[in-house]
């Protein structure tokens, strides 16, 4: 009996090896791409969240906004809207909605509907009121919106009729409609929402979706994977893969083993010590995109002896950025002179860099009172984002740079839910964090900073309200002349130098590994990852 | 005799139960925050749930019958909320338990089938060439850290030769629908039209997590084997059945290796809590979505309800299968029975 398992194991064995050689997987299979993801998402609705792996793994695949931003030239184009027009005060925008456009049918939901005005409608009244049904379900944070003020900006959002809808805003705000482009303004469906509240169930909106985007959601294993399938009435055009899955590997050793094997079709970010290694392979590819972000060290200015202007540019002058852009970012980094990357059509080219000076660094530090220096803490995030690929061994270094101008520095960290919700509270003395931009817009890197209604949204890491700086900003949204902006916003720029509530480090490359069977599939530098276009060759 | 054995039995292990039950109960209250919302697992508490919250778990009371309702609500099945999902601790765990079994039972398989040939091989041929090679072998395998065992084994199939996958049960491409929360008879049961190429996935998925966790087990059956079949070989009875004419493979069947197999029962059951320590190690190399994994998971998020729900179900499984093993060796060796 032994001997006939024993026997009926070798060829078991050899069937499973050699079968990998030899793929037999039907054709629904082979047209289903596989991106290997760094995380979790926190919810399945944009609008409540801001991190890039959730935009990354729902925004543009389930979703489509009203407007779309042009990758290559940052320009807007029509997307939900066909058309929109703007009155002369600059406070009323209307838009001319797409007819025709599908929302998913699935397993829980069966539109019997196209697209309309109420769909609008419900997606921003959700977030502009407080009375509204579905504002408080899921807690009522609409972070980016609150981080945009939009509460403030926009007084009504209104169906003239099932194709027009009018926004009506407090002020002229030249932002608005990159706002509107991000990937946090995904249009939901209405029908799905009144059909979930009869139900009692409306939490479910945020966790199983429905969109008008290309694929549908099929399922969600927690830490596991999310499965999206083809919408086959797409308004765009039906998508070339039939299935979508995003594979949750945190692990980044893990992620690019898989990339190897063929597990992964595409893999996001890919560590920067590893890019050499996997570009010499023939099978896979590397792609990299100037990407809208900012590393940065933001000191909590409400904190002596942060509190203190002289202090901030001593430790801004302590620290050496050229040592941390090889040590973490590998070199693929731009050396960040202020908040805003040089490919921004605001950035202050003029702007004399911040040099590493630790003599000056130590005279600040003597002229501010403190000649023997002090204790401070330097939290660094837990986890790796593009902005920082690794702040807890930028914090090393920078330990080291601080103790040769007498401060001593620990280096601190929590769990990364955790940690923003202290940062938020405003417990730290200073931090290592970043932050993606979600449309082109200067405004979006000025206002969820610095600006005083961050910081009371907790958003603001320097937490920093100055009523100059707002002013900045704010005139620079009334107008809608380029020329004028910019002049606003190079004073600005100029302004943060002055007072230095942080310090910008890098503007790093995004990068991604794929196999080179797939095509289509390009890093967006506004924001979420798009796979309508992908497509597999065998 | 038996039954009075069996009450004894589980009369022993129900104070296990209140032992482990206490430790899960007073973890509530160890672990650092609310106890409210350790107990509940709800992250957000309102203030006017709170008074009706405390009412309904007991918390206003005595510990006493704050463990009592502890003990209740364990029975009914309700273990909380998880902090991270907000969904029963107890789903959560029948989601990802049946692929902890799955991996662990083919891995026990593998090692029966490889382990007790081997090991009897070994003890028969001794001193030959081969004897030697199993139990030099063996030792190596046993004393190898399963980690970097594993490692080796996915750098050579799945990066450097490309054959085998490296993590996960099945290809994330294959939709199979969960019915039994075992890979293999879902895809059996499902109604996809790929069943064979689903199957031969999910074998490929199998077949290295299985290797590594069985690799352990298999040493010890062989060892186990081994030394007991020398001791029965030695014993007068089997020389006696020899003199009485049986061929060599009858006496090794019916005399030796029934008598072999008895202790290596009980090593089963003595092994299966190193077992289902492996087995979560394995899993995380291989991102095995199985209990291992998860609690492991819960221990980083500071999963405090998922963490005291999966304690109780491991260590429970864990002296069940202590019992049933015991139980078996009683059942086949008369001696024990008396004793």
């Amino acid at each position: 009996m032994i001997k006939a398992l024993l026997s009926l194991m070798v060829p078991c064995g050899s069937v499973l090896i050699l079968s990998a050689c030899q793929p037999d997987i039907p054709e629904t299979i082979q047209q289903g791409m596989v991106y290997c993801a760094e995380g979790s998402p926190e919810s399945f609705n944009p609008q409540r969240v801001t991190s890039g792996t959730t935009i990354d793994a729902i925004s543009q695949q389930l979703y489509d906004r009203l407007l779309d931003i042009d990758p290559a030239t940052g320009e807007l184009l029509s997307a939900l809207a066909t058309d929109w027009r703007l009155s002369e005060d600059g406070k009323t925008y209307w838009f001319t909605l797409r007819p025709q456009v599908q929302f998913h049918h699935t397993g829980f939901f069966s539109p019997t509907r196209a697209f309309n005005a109420n769909d609008v409608t419900f997606t921003f009244n959700r977030i502009l009121q407080s009375d509204h049904p579905y504002h408080g379900v899921g807690g009522g944070n609409y972070p980016y919106f609150q981080s945009v003020d939009w509460g403030s900006l926009v007084q009504a959002v209104v169906a003239e009729n099932s194709n027009t809808v009018r926004f009506e805003l407090t002020r002229p705000d030249s932002s608005f409609l990159s706002n509107l482009a991000t990937d946090f303004a995904s249009i939901l469906s209405a029908e799905y929402a009144a059909a979930l509240l009869q139900q009692g169930t409306p939490e479910l909106l945020d966790q199983r979706p429905i969109g008008t985007g290309p694929f549908f959601f099929k399922e969600y294993k927690k830490d596991q994977f999310i499965r999206y399938y083809r919408h086959p009435e797409y308004w765009r055009g039906k998508t070339e893969l039939t299935q979508l899955v995003f594979d949750l590997v945190p692990d980044n050793a893990k992620r690019m083993a898989k990339l190897l094997t063929h597990e992964c079709d595409v893999v996001a970010y890919p560590r920067n010590a590893e890019l050499k290694l996997i570009t010499e392979r023939p099978d896979v590819e590397v792609q990299s995109q100037t990407s809208m972000n900012v590393g940065f060290w933001a000191f909590n200015t409400k904190k002596p002896p942060f509190d203190n202007v002289l202090v901030r540019k001593a430790l801004a002058y302590a620290i050496n950025k050229d040592a941390i852009l090889d040590a973490v970012y590998f070199g693929y980094a731009d050396k960040a002179k202020t908040l805003l990357p040089p490919t921004s059509w605001a950035f202050y080219h003029d702007l004399p860099e911040q040099q590493y000076d630790p003599v000056k660094a130590k005279e600040l530090l003597a002229q501010a009172g403190y000649p023997q220096g002090f204790r401070m803490d330097i939290w660094a995030m837990p986890v790796q984002r593009l902005y920082n690929p690794n702040a807890l061994k930028m914090a090393e270094l920078m330990q080291a740079d601080l103790a040769k101008i007498g401060v001593r520095a620990s280096v601190v960290s929590f769990e990364w839910n955790s940690f923003r919700r202290k940062l938020s509270e405003y417990e730290h003395d200073s931090v290592l964090i970043g932050w993606a931009a979600d449309n082109a817009d200067p405004d979006n890197f000025f206002r969820p900073l610095l600006s005083c209604s961050a910081a009371e949204s907790g958003s603001n890491r320097a937490n920093w309200c100055d009523p100059n700086f707002d002013n900045l900003i704010n005139q620079a949204l009334l107008t809608a002349d380029i020329k004028q902006r910019r002049s606003f916003y190079l004073t600005a720029q100029l302004y943060i130098d002055e007072q230095m509530p942080l310090v910008s480090i890098a503007h790093s490359k995004r990068f991604q590994a794929k196999s080179v069977k797939v095509t289509g599939v390009t890093i967006n530098p506004y924001g979420g990852i798009s796979m309508a276009a992908a497509r597999k060759s065998l | 005799m038996m039954l009075h054995y069996f009450l004894r039995r589980c009369f022993l292990i129900s104070f296990v139960f209140v032992a482990l039950t206490v430790l899960a109960f007073s973890l509530s209250y160890l672990f650092p925050g609310d106890v409210l919302t350790n107990v509940s697992g709800l992250t957000e508490i309102r203030p006017e749930q709170r008074q009706t919250l405390i009412k309904y778990y007991a918390l206003d009371q005595s510990l006493l019958q704050q463990y009592i309702a502890y003990l209740n609500r364990i029975l009914d099945g309700e273990w909380g909320l998880s902090f991270s999902s907000q969904q029963p601790v107890l789903s959560e765990i029948i989601a990802v338990f049946p692929a902890t079994m799955e991996l662990a039972s083919y891995a026990l398989l593998l090692s029966f089938v490889l382990g007790i040939p081997l090991g009897l091989f070994a003890a028969v041929k001794a001193d030959s060439f081969f004897g030697r090679l199993i139990s030099g072998i063996t030792l190596i395998a046993y004393s190898i850290p399963i980690f970097w065992w594993a490692l080796l084994l996915i750098m050579l199939f799945s990066l450097t030769l490309g054959v085998l996958p490296t993590a996960g049960r099945i290809s994330v491409l294959f939709d199979i629908p969960t019915t039994t929360g075992f890979m293999l008879p879902d895809i059996w049961l499902s109604d996809i039209s790929y069943k064979s190429e689903a199957i031969i996935d999910a074998l490929r998925h199998l077949l290295l997590p299985a290797v590594v966790l069985a690799t352990f087990p298999t040493t010890v059956m062989i060892r186990f084997t081994r030394d007991s079949m020398l001791a029965v070989l030695e014993q007068s009875y089997i020389k006696t059945a020899r003199a009485k004419g049986l061929s060599r493979a009858q006496v090794l069947y019916h005399h030796g290796l029934r008598n072999a197999l008895l202790p290596v029962i009980r090593q089963i059951g003595l092994q299966f809590s190193t077992l289902i320590t492996l087995a979560m190690i394995t899993e995380v190399i291989f991102s095995w979505p199985g209990i291992g994994q998860w609690l492991l998971d819960s221990i980083y998020q500071r999963n405090y309800p998922a963490i005291q729900g999966g304690l109780l179900i491991v260590s429970c499984l864990v002296i069940v299968v202590n019992m049933l093993t015991e139980i078996l060796h009683t059942l086949f060796n008369p001696l024990a029975r008396k004793a």
